[in-house]
């Protein structure tokens, strides 16, 4: 006898089963290919995509969902792309949550006339004179949520930054974005190396540098390591951070060294609407767990994919995009609307980190950018 | 740049050298005895850091999930011996890296497996946590980090002496230098490969640990570790303990003061983000750099035997 919950789990793997079946569905189901992180380094952050996807679309027999494991390698992701569009014939791909997989990857898909619904990355190539009618990018411009922290510096005046990124694209993006919208000085400018795990140097120079703040960009492990480093190195300055470093999936592992940091973000668990409360309950009593930014990105992916095909066939491309451009579905975030480089146009927003109960989460304090689009927008001829 | 400074960034590259010489010990020690080599000394390292996480979470204490750690590696380390690595040894080094590697893999996916994709909490016990005063130049520095160079010192004095004066240590060095002569003399040389295996682990997964308090316990941990620690047995000569103590000096200093002083020399003659983003670049190479000047003086490392 098959319990609920097991029940709910085998609807899943049914959808993603029924990939290989032949369509049991009256119309032509759309095939959408979800390429994601799921094992190794950075499998968190795919794992909470694809869940909130699969929470959005739910058991929905007009959606052939057929999800692969980029491992986070680039060539892997290509394969990968290469098969769903040749063999599986997919109609829309999604779930890339790196930059650089999604530079190996976007271009060409959308080149082939296959919508890409980016739930993550949004690489400053894509959006300025690279930007593409099939391209659409749910989540965040690269620079936005570095932009809003900038924007925050100023108005907390904090003076003299010192700040700090990994030395890649998306690192230097970040750097770039954070200078973009902060007035004050640099009390100095660090790229460290991706993946570099001991900040001992670098917290040893920010401590003799006089800096009266600390911005950093560190994803995922980079950002648990330098914060608990940070913490224990008794510096007492204000740090700063896109939401990427204080996120939900790895808050636990940070622990109490976050208590009270100030970070970025276009969602918050808190948000006050009613798509987003309903969406962190079904979230909590679906997976048992607290969803993250980037949950709440692959279900406004997935409530996306819905509000485009109820008013237009996949088939009819023109008419498809034009139902994306709208952008009629009640996201998690309140109001969002797409720009002319089909990014978002969203409010964002600074977060503390809180203990509620013994749960690390963060708790929206202000708005700072309102109704934000990005800088390379402009550039952008379609 | 103040005096201070350039002590702290120096006492930094000690920890980090320290902390590299756990890692590689077992690893020289493993290549020297017994010839092989083992892509999989990373997972050890992540073993250690995923037992002490769980443990010290579970039961509060810290020094529980060290002990944790030590064991768990051990244990470990010793299952893929007898299951698997014994039947390596008298086959070339590019079946024991295939066989090595895909340890790694499944080692990996299984403690996603088991803890999940998120990473885990571990902090550094009450009495290590904070920073202290040290008398000289009015330095501040990491307790926690402290206690990690003078573990890594007992450590290497501890396996300095269990070689040069236990019987244990005369068979290891025996093994090194003639297998078939220390077999042929009734040492049980399959149970001493064991222990010697079992050994270099529980190294890896104390060093796991230890690290692990102030980084983060995630799966994948271990394979850039792994990289250093090659570097640090080639540069000290495959096999010597002692090299590996002074290669893994070596390279947490060139690394940690590379990365300190190349951006500040770039400064002279560049603008800051430049200067920042070269030196760094220039910092992630110098350790190379480093170990192809040695190999070019010393082919066989530095305290490696010319073979």
């Amino acid at each position: 006898m098959l319990k609920p919950s097991v029940c709910a789990l085998s609807v899943s793997i049914a959808t993603i089963l029924a990939a290989g079946l032949p369509a049991v569905a009256a119309a032509d189901p759309v095939k959408v290919g979800m390429i994601t992180t799921l094992s190794g380094g950075g499998s968190g952050l795919g794992i909470d995509v694809r869940d909130g996807f699969m929470l959005a679309i739910g058991d929905n027999p007009d959606i052939d969902l057929i999800i692969e494991d980029d491992q986070r390698k680039p060539d892997v992701a290509v394969q990968i792309a290469d098969k769903m569009i040749q063999s599986d014939k997919v109609d829309v791909l999604t779930g890339i949550i790196f930059s650089n997989l999604a530079m190996a990857v976007i271009p060409a898909a959308v080149n082939q006339g296959k919508f890409y619904l980016s739930p993550n990355a949004g690489p400053s190539a894509l959006a300025g004179k690279g930007c593409h009618e099939n391209y659409f990018n749910v989540a965040w411009q690269n620079d936005n949520l570095h932009e809003a922290a900038g924007s925050y510096a100023n108005s907390d005046s904090l003076k003299n930054t010192f700040i700090l990124a990994p030395n890649y694209p998306a690192g230097k993006d970040a750097l770039t974005g954070y200078k973009r919208f902060y007035e004050g000085e640099l009390a100095g400018e660090l790229y460290t190396k991706l993946g570099q795990t001991d900040y001992a140097a670098e917290i040893a120079q920010i401590r003799a540098s006089g800096a009266d703040s600390v911005f950093f960009f560190l994803p995922g492990g980079m950002g648990i390591s330098f914060m608990k480093q940070w913490d224990q190195s008794d510096i007492d300055l204000p740090v700063i951070g896109p939401a990427f470093s204080f996120d939900q999936g790895i808050l636990g592992a940070v622990g109490e060294a976050a208590l009270g940091v100030k970070n970025t973000s276009q969602w918050s668990k808190d948000l006050d609407n009613q798509a987003n409360q309903t969406f962190v309950a079904d979230f909590e009593s679906s997976y048992g767990r607290l969803p993250s930014l980037y949950a709440s990105q692959g279900y406004d992916t997935g409530k996306l994919l819905l509000s485009a095909m109820s008013k237009a066939d996949v088939a009819d491309a023109d008419a498809f995009r034009a139902a994306l451009e709208e952008a009629d579905f009640e996201s998690t975030r309140g109001s969002f609307a797409f720009d002319n480089s089909h990014h978002p146009i969203q409010d964002l927003y600074v977060r503390e980190v809180v203990e509620e109960g013994d749960v690390l989460t963060n708790r929206i304090v202000s708005k700072v950018l309102e109704q934000h689009s990005n800088a390379y927008a402009a550039d952008c001829k379609m | 740049m103040s005096a201070s400074l350039f002590i702290e960034q120096l006492l930094n590259g000690l920890q980090f050298g320290v902390m590299l010489f756990l890692m590689s010990a077992g690893l020289t020690l493993v290549f020297g005895v017994m010839g092989l080599i083992n892509l999989a000394h990373g997972s050890l390292y992540m073993v250690g850091a995923f037992a002490a996480a769980a443990v010290a979470g579970w039961s509060g204490s810290f020094w529980l999930g060290l002990a944790a750690s030590l064991m768990a590696a051990a244990l470990a380390g010793a299952l893929v011996e007898i299951v698997v690595l014994r039947r390596l040894y008298r086959r070339d080094h590019l079946d024991q890296v295939l066989a090595t590697f895909a340890l790694i893999l499944m080692f990996s996916e299984g403690t996603r497996w088991l803890f999940g994709a998120f990473p885990l909490y571990l902090d550094v016990p009450e009495v290590l946590s904070g920073s202290m005063h040290l008398p000289v130049l009015d330095i501040v520095y990491s307790r926690y980090r402290l206690a990690i160079i003078v573990c890594g010192f007992v450590i290497a004095l501890g396996l300095y002496l269990l070689i040069a004066k236990t019987r244990l240590g005369i068979r290891i060095r025996a093994g090194q230098s003639d297998r078939q002569m220390i077999a042929a003399l009734g040492v049980d040389i399959s149970t001493l490969y064991t222990v010697v295996f079992a050994l270099g682990a529980a190294l890896a997964g104390l060093a796991g640990a230890l690290v692990g308090a102030i980084q983060s316990v995630e799966v994948g941990m271990g394979e850039p570790v792994l990289i250093l620690a090659f570097v640090v047995i080639v540069i000290g000569g495959i096999g010597s303990i002692k090299g590996a103590l002074i290669g893994a000096i070596i390279v947490g200093l060139t690394d940690t003061m590379g990365r300190f002083l190349l951006p500040v020399f770039f400064r002279q003659f560049m603008d800051n983000a430049a200067a920042s983003s070269v030196g760094s670049a220039l910092a992630s190479m110098l350790i190379y750099i480093v170990m192809a000047t040695i190999l070019i003086v010393r082919p066989s490392g530095l305290f490696g035997k010319a073979s």
